[in-house]
């Protein structure tokens, strides 16, 4: 037999090159993405000149949000007026020029005193909310916010282009993730291959060599499982350890009856606490104010909800995605008093509800076992400062127990009563 | 091949078995006698209502504990009237209440307004809500009684904060506001 250094030399290519394939092709798609926005970023820019050269858009745009926005959007009413091309539609549909705009911005309620008829005909039509007065804007300001009303609104086309940039690269990072995941599998089920083909091939070497494997030998040996019955200690070692075993298994199954961590339910209104209190920041008792006086963290009502969607018109979520919200009626095992733990003793609401600010869906996080909450009431020092009510008792019972601080349990936090009546 | 499907067989039940723990619904319970409660719940679903839950309004020309009636209008006169009230709080009291105000200022307003009080908060870095102004604004020249009445009734796309803030509380953060307003003036 003669000895063939690369018997497999073609296969091995095979796999090398794909190899190599999928290492760069990644690092392809990586420049096709990089390219593309920049492309578009040039087109922006450019349409951006142009304007520029119309009036000053981008100032316009940013007085507009300092002065106007609260009140005013460009497209649809709100406290006031739509004020996209206001200039042009006050000339054609009324007859008012620059002037009375400059006027009207200036002292519009002068205007509505003095009785013309337009400023008036538009109080009314608002339900007489004054337009605030903006003496400081001077004519080259309101010019270049009537600039920035009359652009072609650039902004969706903006947001349009880069949603979709940004999905690009969401897909194709997910794409990439998964080549790499491929490849690596690929490169594993050839490296298993080529395990098989040496070993076929040594055994082929070895018989022809002569040399008798050991298999053959081993098949008289008794079968493991007989020598493993004939074995009474084993058998005995492994009856008690399976008997242990399963013994454990039943008693955390029997004792997550009736524990609800993970509950995750589907809620009727799509809402998304990432959104609200990890991107926005908003703070959890904003919405759930009733957490700082009362037992109850309350599903806030309507008007706490329109107090800023009077504004804020967006929604950029899946309306036929699963929805997050509240675990409301929760716990009735024990007396639970909200704002004895939020605003008395401090705690945050992360504490017991997780990263709620993270959640998409909300889920319960706590087990919310009697454990649960006695644990909590042994580690944690109660917070005494500035609180006339615990002066007295806390003098006297660190006195009791000779400590520095005292917990909640040393304060009587695991009497039965206290929570169970 | 036999031990293959035995193989196959115990992981199929082990995917059956994991199939049955389902996030969307409770977990079951034995013996709930101490689960459930004995009196209602906050938001229990109840028949003999006519909203059909336990949650309800107030009955009409009912008022809460601890509410007191404001007797300035919602409008342009009432805001002006408003304007020259008082804080009632005690003046002794200043720090402690400057602080609850403060508290209740990051909440409440914050958010919008900006800690500082600029109208640069984190919604409008965000161009969610524009066009919040600074409590320095000259035009509008705040004072404690029209920062009240702001926070009592709204205005213009600012919605109001009574449901959220008691009486007490909404002079706590007025107060603060004034505070603010000082700061930024200064």
């Amino acid at each position: 037999m003669k000895k063939v250094l690369y018997r497999h030399q073609i296969s091995k290519l095979f796999a090398f090159t794909i190899v190599v394939y999928l290492l760069l092709s990644n690092s392809l798609f990586a420049q096709q993405e990089d390219a593309e926005p920049g492309v578009e970023a040039d087109t922006e820019v450019a349409a951006e000149t142009a304007d520029a050269a119309a009036g000053d858009v981008a100032k316009g745009k940013q007085l507009f949000n300092q002065n106007c926005a609260a009140c005013h959007a460009l497209n649809r009413k709100m406290t006031g007026p739509a004020l996209a091309n206001v200039e042009t539609r006050l000339a054609e549909e009324e007859g008012l020029d620059k002037e009375w705009l400059y006027t009207w911005i200036k002292n519009s309620a002068g205007m509505i005193s003095s009785g013309d008829a337009y400023a008036n005909k538009i109080y009314e039509e608002y339900n007489q909310a004054a337009m605030t007065a903006f003496p400081t804007l001077s004519n080259a300001d309101i010019d270049d916010i009537l600039a920035y009303t009359a652009a072609p609104p650039p902004a969706p086309v903006a947001a349009t282009t880069t949603a979709a940039a940004s999905e690009g690269t969401g897909d194709s990072s997910g794409i990439t993730n998964e080549i790499i995941l491929g490849a690596l599998v690929l490169v594993f089920a050839l490296l298993v291959m080529m395990l098989f083909l040496v070993n076929s091939t040594l055994q082929r070497i070895a018989e022809a060599n002569g040399v008798v494997l050991e298999k053959e030998k081993a098949v008289k040996r008794t079968p493991i499982w007989k020598a493993f019955a004939q074995n009474q200690f084993l058998v005995l070692v492994s009856c008690i350890f399976l008997l242990l075993a399963s013994a454990y298994f039943a008693y955390g199954w029997m004792m997550q009856v009736g524990i609800d961590q993970g509950y995750a339910p589907i809620q009727p209104i799509h809402y998304s606490h990432k959104i609200h209190a990890g991107d926005n920041k908003i703070e959890c008792k904003y919405c759930h104010s009733s957490a700082r006086v009362s037992k109850h963290s309350g599903i806030p009502s309507l008007n706490v909800c329109m107090n800023c969607h009077k504004s804020i018109y967006e929604y950029k979520g899946n309306p036929e995605g699963p929805s997050p919200e509240d675990l409301a009626n929760g716990y009735t095992k024990a007396y639970f008093n909200h704002s004895q733990h939020v605003s008395v003793a401090g705690i945050e609401c992360q504490t017991c509800h997780g990263p709620v600010e993270e959640m998409e869906i909300m889920y319960q996080y706590s087990s919310l076992t009697m454990g649960w909450c006695i644990n909590c009431h042994r580690e944690t020092n109660v917070k005494v400062e500035d609180n006339a009510y615990y002066a007295k008792i806390h003098d006297e019972l660190s006195k009791k127990y000779g400590v520095e601080n005292l917990t909640a349990a040393q304060m009587g936090g695991l009497e039965c009563g206290k929570c169970h009546y | 091949m036999k031990g293959f499907i035995r193989i196959v067989m115990i992981l199929a039940v082990i995917g059956l078995l994991s199939a049955c723990a389902d996030s969307n619904s409770p977990n079951y319970q034995y013996m709930p006698n101490m689960y459930e409660p004995v009196g209602y719940e906050t938001y229990q679903q109840v028949d003999f209502l006519p909203s059909g839950t336990e949650a309800m309004t107030p009955p009409e020309n009912t008022i809460h504990r601890g509410w007191l009636p404001y007797e300035y209008a919602n409008d342009l006169e009432g805001k002006e009237m408003a304007r020259m009230q008082q804080s009632p709080l005690d003046s002794l009291q200043m720090e402690a209440n400057l602080a609850k105000g403060k508290e209740l200022y990051v909440i409440y307003c914050g958010i919008c307004h900006g800690n500082q009080g600029k109208g640069q908060g984190t919604l409008v870095k965000r161009e969610k809500i524009l066009g919040v102004p600074s409590y320095a604004d000259a035009a509008r020249n705040i004072t404690v009684g029209s920062t009240y009445h702001t926070i009592y009734y709204g205005l213009n796309s600012m919605g109001s904060y009574a449901g959220q803030l008691d009486y007490e509380e909404r002079w706590q953060v007025s107060e603060y506001v004034m505070q603010l307003k000082q700061d930024l003036t200064k």
